[in-house]
């Protein structure tokens, strides 16, 4: 076994049942790589060794005992650091929760453990989730394995960057922007946000609790469909989960294309779309033709004003969700003579620039006098960009678009305009809005090398369409654009 | 020029947040830049358009309610662990009301 080869889902199942390689071997194994490859790229926050040992001798004793072993047995994942993992160091890429230890698991990652797979840590990612390259981290950013010298994405660029540099079999990112399709793009690897309510957010820490998700990172959208079919469903531990039920996606995979309708955005190929990605993306879509889908050209007319909106409301909730942050029940506290002072001073010098521009963009939107023209207007956007995409499946089965309009770009590139780095999320924050699923699936790459990502959006709870989607354009080559 | 200083000042105060100088100033320069760039939901007719508060319910038809049953969580003492100063079975705080 090469120390850098890259492992699906079922190549680990193979190997398990063929005897090639225990679950402990495994673990092992993915632990030296990150040994290896994590002083450099940033990945890992924190490892979980204890617990991945002991999950792989449950699965090494149910291996020799002759036990069916459930579908993702074996399976070394990550974790993004903002979701909860009982006694597993959990900060969110911030100072403020610096020492904290969950004292519960999200219901994702109880899921996936049941399911047999190994949490190998928590994964690096922009402060809070919010930011679009990682650089926000308060521990550093995480570097695309891809191009050291470039961003791996964000926010979940830890996640993303652990499937590409071959540390995790798959990842658990969060999406609420865009945050988990976008580093998927940068880094080349398979990325699912799911429709809003279709994974338990418990234990997820939020940002912005209306948009708001938990995604997946993966080699190929058949593995994506694995551990969908694991975390998706109806949790009474999370009252915004649908009780839609979860298909066997997996089973779903390998049906044509034929006759499929996809919606190509006039809107969405305008002025900032960066020409190579243009390209690739304009071959994409030609090869999704060849594989028998029908090209419409559909209109999206208030795209231009979803960043608007988008912000208006995500940092609106921010300020609401981050108020927790207090200095009085976890992480650091920075003394005060009076409470308000100890608040103060606490949150002043836990939070981080990008965190402290949205709580104060935020709060300002929600205060007296400015609400109606904000928020309530933002919220009234947000209506319309929902309903350009419910008309648009009207007429069509699914939305292709980029995932981003530029590759990833360099180390510290674009972070002393914050505005510019908003509006390089437009292709993704109107799938946040409408609440839609949206896969990001590798389409080539630029001349210089770095991964481009196409976009598949389907109807809400629609799963099952966009993964087909993407199973059948990876087979057909998508990658090798 | 859409926010003054003073304005981030008492949105910082809303907020419970500490800013230097340096911040304020910086971060006044950044939300008027975004402020003006969000003025152009001004161009959207939203007239008679309701908002829109969350996706879930429409697509799904879940209700949030459910029975209201009491179950022990049995965690003070790991939750304690982490807090800055804890004196079981309480968060201890700077003095809030006078002598």
């Amino acid at each position: 076994m090469s120390a850098s080869a890259t492992w699906t889902i079922p190549e680990v199942r193979a190997a398990l049942d063929a005897r090639k390689i225990s679950a402990r071997e495994l673990v092992g194994e993915f632990y030296a790589r990150i040994k290896q490859r994590n002083a450099e790229l940033n990945i890992f926050l924190a490892l979980s060794p204890e617990r991945a040992y002991a999950q792989a001798d449950r699965i090494d004793a149910a291996i020799a005992a002759g036990d069916a072993l459930p579908s993702l047995a074996g399976v070394p994942v990550a974790i993004k650091d903002v979701i909860s993992t009982h006694g597993i160091p959990t900060t969110c890429g911030s100072r403020i929760l610096e020492g904290y230890r969950p004292p519960y698991d999200a219901t994702a990652v109880t899921r996936l453990e049941r399911s047999g797979a190994m949490i190998l840590g928590k994964t690096n990612c922009d402060e809070f989730a919010m930011g679009s390259s990682n650089e926000n981290s308060a521990y550093g950013p995480v570097r695309n394995p891809v191009a050291a010298d470039h961003v791996p994405g964000g926010s979940s660029g830890g996640s993303a960057a652990a499937v590409a540099a071959n540390l995790a079999v798959a990842a658990l990112g969060t999406d609420t922007g865009g945050s988990v399709r976008q580093p998927g793009s940068f880094c080349g690897v398979t990325a699912l946000n799911p429709s809003y309510g279709r994974v338990s957010r418990y234990g997820l820490i939020a940002y912005a609790s209306s948009l708001d998700r938990i995604g997946t990172f993966a080699h190929s959208a058949r593995d994506v469909a694995t551990l969908m079919s694991v975390i998706a469903g109806r949790d009474p531990h999370d009252s915004t989960s649908a009780s839609v039920p979860v298909p066997d996606y997996a089973a779903g995979l390998g049906r044509s294309l034929h006759g499929l309708r996809i919606g190509i955005p006039d809107d969405y190929f305008g002025e900032g779309i960066d020409p190579e990605v243009r390209k690739k993306i304009e071959a994409g879509i030609a090869l999704l033709e060849k594989l028998g889908c029908r090209r419409v050209s559909i209109r999206m007319p208030n795209t231009e004003y979803a960043i608007a909106a988008y912000y208006i409301i995500a940092t609106a909730e921010a300020s609401s969700n981050l108020a927790r942050y207090d200095g009085v029940r976890y992480g650091p506290r920075v003394p005060g003579a009076t409470l308000i002072e100890m608040y103060q001073k606490t949150r002043g010098r836990g939070f981080g620039a990008e965190v402290k521009r949205r709580i104060v963009l935020g709060t300002y939107v929600l205060s007296a006098g400015y609400y109606d023209a904000y928020y309530l207007k933002g919220q009234k956007v947000r209506t319309l960009i929902a309903r350009d995409f419910r008309e648009a499946f009207e007429k069509v089965d699914a939305i292709v678009t980029p995932t981003s309009p530029v590759p990833a770009f360099r180390l510290g590139e674009r972070t002393a305009n914050p505005l510019q780095m908003y509006l390089a999320d437009i292709y993704t924050v109107t799938g946040s809005l409408a609440g839609v699923p949206g896969i990001s699936v590798p389409s080539g790459k630029t001349s210089s090398g770095l991964p481009v990502g196409l976009q598949i959006y389907g109807p809400a709870f629609g799963e099952d369409r966009v993964l087909h989607m993407a199973h059948a354009f990876e087979e057909a080559g998508g990658q090798e654009l | 020029m859409k926010i003054s200083r003073e304005d981030v000042l008492k949105v910082a105060a809303l907020a419970n947040l500490e800013l230097s100088d340096a911040e304020v100033d910086t971060y006044r320069g950044h939300l008027d830049d975004i402020l003006t760039y969000i003025d152009k939901l001004n161009e959207v007719d939203t007239s008679g358009v309701e908002p829109l508060t969350q996706v879930v319910a429409a697509s799904a038809g879940d209700s949030a309610l459910r029975e209201d049953v009491i179950v022990r969580a049995d965690v003070i003492t790991e939750v304690l662990q982490g807090a800055p100063d804890p004196e079981a079975p309480y968060f201890r705080v700077p003095r809030v009301i006078e002598k």
